[in-house]
């Protein structure tokens, strides 16, 4: 699967009705209630479910694990599930926009993983990792995952909400610093959490939970005190620019101090930095797919005062314009040698545009030493539509050198050094 | 946190090691379970390296791990499903209040019989399996029925550590009661009934998981909601190692039926004895096994009035098969129910308070569960092409305990007199010529990839992995 995937196909999470034994147990799993039946079938709504893999391997028949690629307006809803008596067969994807095999190989369960993680655009929560490794670096420290879930919550207490974002832009961009109180919620650089914003959507349901992601390191915003913060942009238009005030965004970026959330998680066990001392990061990003850009930055920083942090770091980081940055000022004090930084803006007065990955072409002679070294793991976050742009331009800078982009990429794959997470 | 430690010597996630006298009582009934597994575990396994599923945590992802494990070096240990801190009373007569971290003394003696009858069962079916290792029509059945096995041993681990934990010196006299009771013995059976019967046969084994088990996950779900609340996550954490077992029976008659299907298309004839010169099962055959086990798992459930289960549920110890789901008040004090009763020789239904009639409750629920897989059953016969249609037969059928017990009644529901049910009874129970067939066609197939001729492969394998993996390394 080296081509992204195309937008509009899916990999819908199906139920096997011939093999399912209507035992329950993926229900009374499944942290965000994404499973339920009749008396006919156990099915999943497309609409909750965001691919955690939690139901897996509790589920004694492996019924559970089917994933079919279907066209987004296609979904199959929760009605045509409950009749089935068979799983359909595979939907006809134009030519073009197959998004790799369908997993049929019983032992593929890392491609199956991978796969279930392709994009599904009109779904809430359900980030698009699948260009990248399903495994994460070899040092990676373990993640904990889905500690707290729909079942049990954990509360956390806000106790801090700035604007990182110049007061006269357009994006409003906040640093939400949350406590857990005495709650243990252990977290990693590159995990996320979810948030359940309050009150109920138009079917009168509960809001389902919107993930964010970690911006601060895992000792917390202030080290050693049990909080950690995110970085919540705004969303005030729809995808195609529409006026639409997005609910949970709106939510987190007016809370005060002492507000409490609900909040689920940790989520996420393959967008982990590398723990080796000498392992060297490249991150490329926009607007808020800096926060965990942020926490593994700030990790590094703290590691590097006690001597522990030997390696590289360089970032990519896309937004309009150097106001609309999110920690613009913050980052710009970090010392030049220990971060090389690549700011490109599309909308600076009087400047051509320039995108993340016309820098990351233009800085080939680094970047390629850096690609090619074992110690280097690449992390890419922010908005889906990076992740063609900047595939293409990882493979220009090889390709260029007369490398081969596609074992390398692969290489990168199977490594665990290549991660994207786009929303 | 939520992993389970297993360097201790019995592996758990309650903190065994804070409390050493609870310690050492476990320790000390340990040996008798190993002895116990020597002598009434599966026959002639102890050697077997077994393709098992072990958890390492209660979380989703860490309690299915799998990996070849000596038989009786299985780690037994005590698994409770995580405790949620704001869990209330929801049923019952103390609605609202918090739940219990310890048993009320009120309740001591009615929750120890609980436990203690649940704990019974789960040996008793290593018992009664314990020589089908010998004639296993595959590895892949081989290594499910150990998985069982090793699965139930631990049930009683569970309700063992309840015992100890919660109950004093009388919990432990329970517990090392629990290992001198066997199945089947005449001098100390077991408590319930369907657990001295023999599973004699593999199709045996299969309707036994299938509706025997079936028993235990709704008995099990019913003790998920009580409002004692070691209890309820002890039985949380089983049902999902219950739903395995489960598995194991409702894909095991399937296969058999896509086996006996397949023959009787390519023989193109529906005649047992055809069939069964062919080496398969015929379908009445199937049907009567389905009658027996059906009808003495339903007994199971009890006395269809019973006013243990209605001191049970007011007093909050065992709930209804999702009671948190339902939307009644919850105390049912002024609710009725409709139970069978024989009135001149016709069945007919009377309203009862609904608190007494609460086994007959759940064995409606279990009933209905039961017969969806039924249905799914005969969807193998249907996509064969084949016109028989499995049955579950009336719940007055064969019943020894209730109003029901003794009364004769035909698969459909029509009370017969003694010397009508004499005249048919081989039409609906399995007769002694159908168990010897059965047993006729038990020999063991071992080689991977391999099975008996009687039975269909199953459509996937354990884990996802080959059909044809070595489930098994014999030694
Ligand atoms: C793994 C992961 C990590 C994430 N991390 C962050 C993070 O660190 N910071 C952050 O701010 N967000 C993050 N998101 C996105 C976040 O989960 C929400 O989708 C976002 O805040 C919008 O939610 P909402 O409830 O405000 O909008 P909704 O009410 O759900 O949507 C309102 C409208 O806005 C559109 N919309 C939704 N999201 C966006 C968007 N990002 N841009 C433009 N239009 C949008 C929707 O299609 C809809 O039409 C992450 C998502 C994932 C999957
Ligand atoms: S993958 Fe996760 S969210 Fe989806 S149904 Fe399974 S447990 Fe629920
Ligand atoms: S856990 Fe598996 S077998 Fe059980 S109900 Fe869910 S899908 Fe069906």
């Amino acid at each position: 699967m080296n081509a992204p995937i195309p937008s509009r196909v899916l990999n819908q999470h199906l139920i096997d009705p011939e093999i399912c034994i209507r035992c329950n147990t993926c229900e009374e799993t499944c942290p965000i209630d994404a499973i339920t039946h009749d008396a006919n079938n156990y099915v999943v709504d497309p609409g909750i479910c965001n691919h955690c893999m939690a139901c897996v391997p509790p589920c004694p028949t492996g019924a559970i694990d089917n994933w079919l690629k279907v066209l987004s307006d296609q979904a199959y809803s929760m009605q045509d599930q409950f009749g089935w008596d068979v799983l359909p067969a595979a939907q006809d994807i134009p030519d073009g926009m197959a998004g790799g095999e369908t997993p049929a190989d019983p032992q593929a369960e890392e491609a199956v993983q991978a796969d279930a993680l392709d994009e599904i655009s009109p779904l809430e929560g359900m980030p698009s990792t699948a260009a990248g490794s399903s495994i994460p670096p070899w040092s990676a420290a373990h993640p904990y995952v889905n500690l707290y879930t729909h079942k049990n919550p954990v509360t956390a207490t806000v106790v801090g909400n700035y604007r990182v974002t110049g007061d006269d832009t357009e994006s409003d961009i906040r640093h939400i610093v949350l406590d857990f109180g005495t709650t243990s919620f252990p977290v990693l650089e590159g995990q996320s959490i979810a948030i359940f914003p309050p009150g109920t959507d138009g079917a009168g349901r509960p809001h389902h939970a919107r993930q964010y992601s970690i911006a601060s390191p895992r000792d917390g915003e202030r080290p050693r005190y049990n909080n950690l913060s995110l970085t919540v942009k705004r969303v005030t238009t729809d995808y195609d620019g529409k006026d639409a005030a997005g609910v949970c965004s709106n939510y987190l970026c007016d809370l005060k101090k002492n507000d409490t959330v609900k909040i689920i998680g940790p989520f996420g066990n393959t967008f982990l930095m590398p723990n080796q001392a000498d392992a060297n990061i490249i991150m490329i990003c926009t607007g808020t797919g800096s926060a965990p850009m942020r926490a593994m930055t700030e990790r590094c920083r703290r590691l590097l005062k006690e001597d522990a942090f030997k390696g590289r770091l360089m970032l990519f980081f896309g937004a309009r314009t150097e106001r609309e940055l999110p920690y613009f000022g913050p980052l710009m004090n970090l010392p030049k040698d220990f971060i090389d930084i690549n700011l490109a803006l599309s909308r600076e007065q009087g400047r051509p545009k320039r995108y993340v990955q016309d820098l990351i072409r233009e800085r080939a002679a680094d970047v390629l030493p850096l690609l090619e070294s074992e110690s280097t793991c690449i992390y890419v976050c922010g908005l889906k539509g990076m992740e063609d742009g900047v595939l293409q331009a990882l493979e220009a800078v090889v390709s260029d050198a007369g490398r081969p982009w596609a074992e390398l990429h692969a290489q990168l794959k199977s490594q665990g050094r290549l991660h994207f997470e786009t929303y | 946190m939520s992993g389970i430690n297993y360097s201790e010597k019995i592996p758990n996630n309650v903190n065994l090691s804070g409390d050493r006298a609870l310690q050492r009582a476990l320790e000390h009934w340990q040996p008798n379970y190993l002895q116990w597994w020597q002598e009434m575990g599966p026959e002639a396994a102890q050697n077997f390296d077994v393709y098992l599923r072990t958890a390492v945590s209660v979380q989703p992802d860490g309690w299915a791990h799998f990996d070849h494990v000596k038989m009786p070096d299985y780690r037994w240990g005590i698994f409770l499903a995580p405790q949620d801190g704001s869990r209330k009373i929801h049923f019952g007569e103390n609605i609202g209040r918090d739940v219990w971290q310890d048993a009320p003394g009120e309740h001591r003696a009615n929750l120890r019989r609980i436990i203690v009858t649940q704990g019974d069962t789960e040996p008793a079916s290593v018992e009664q399996q314990r020589h089908l290792g010998l004639t296993a029509p595959s590895q892949y059945d081989l290594r499910n029925l150990f998985q069982v096995n090793v699965e139930e041993g631990r049930h009683l681990w569970a309700m063992v550590y309840l015992l100890h934990r919660y109950f004093g010196r009388d919990g432990r006299e329970e517990a090392d009661a629990l290992l001198q009771r066997n199945s089947g013995d005449e001098d100390s059976p077991r408590i319930l009934g369907a657990f001295n019967e023999k599973t004699p046969d593999w199709l045996a084994f299969y309707m036994f998981t299938y509706f025997t088990d079936r028993d235990g996950k709704f008995q099990l779900c019913a003790l998920a909601e009580s409002s004692f609340d070691p209890l309820a996550r002890t039985t949380k954490f089983m049902l999902t190692e219950e739903a395995h077992h489960m598995f194991v029976g409702e894909s095991g008659v399937s296969r058999v039926l896509q086996r006996t299907a397949e023959v009787m298309n390519q023989l193109k004839t529906e005649d047992p004895a055809a069939l069964r010169a062919a080496g398969v099962i015929d379908l009445p055959t199937i049907q009567r096994y389905l009658n027996f086990h059906y009808s003495v798992t339903i007994d199971l459930f009890g006395a269809d009035q019973s006013s243990n289960a209605a001191i049970f549920y007011s007093s909050g110890l065992k709930g209804r098969y999702e009671e948190g789901k339902r939307t009644d008040d919850h105390v049912l004090k002024n609710d009725t129910y409709r139970v069978l009763e024989v009135v001149n020789g016709q069945l007919r239904e009377i309203e009862v308070p609904m608190l007494n009639a609460l086994n007959e409750v759940l064995r409606d629920d279990f009933i209905k569960d039961s017969m969806a897989g039924v249905g799914r059953w005969n969807k193998v016969l249907e996509k064969n092409g084949i016109a028989f249609r499995l049955q579950v037969p009336h719940k007055a059928f064969n019943r020894r305990i209730g109003t029901l017990a003794g009364i004769r009644v035909s698969p459909e529901g029509t009370v017969l007199s003694e010397e009508q049910w004499k005249a048919h009874e081989h039409e609906w129970l399995p007769t002694p010529e159908d168990r010897a067939f059965v047993a006729s066609l038990m020999g063991r197939v071992v080689e991977p990839g391999k099975f008996a001729n009687w039975i269909a492969p199953p459509v996937i394998g354990v884990n996802r992995q080959p059909i044809n993996f070595e489930y098994i390394r014999f030694n």
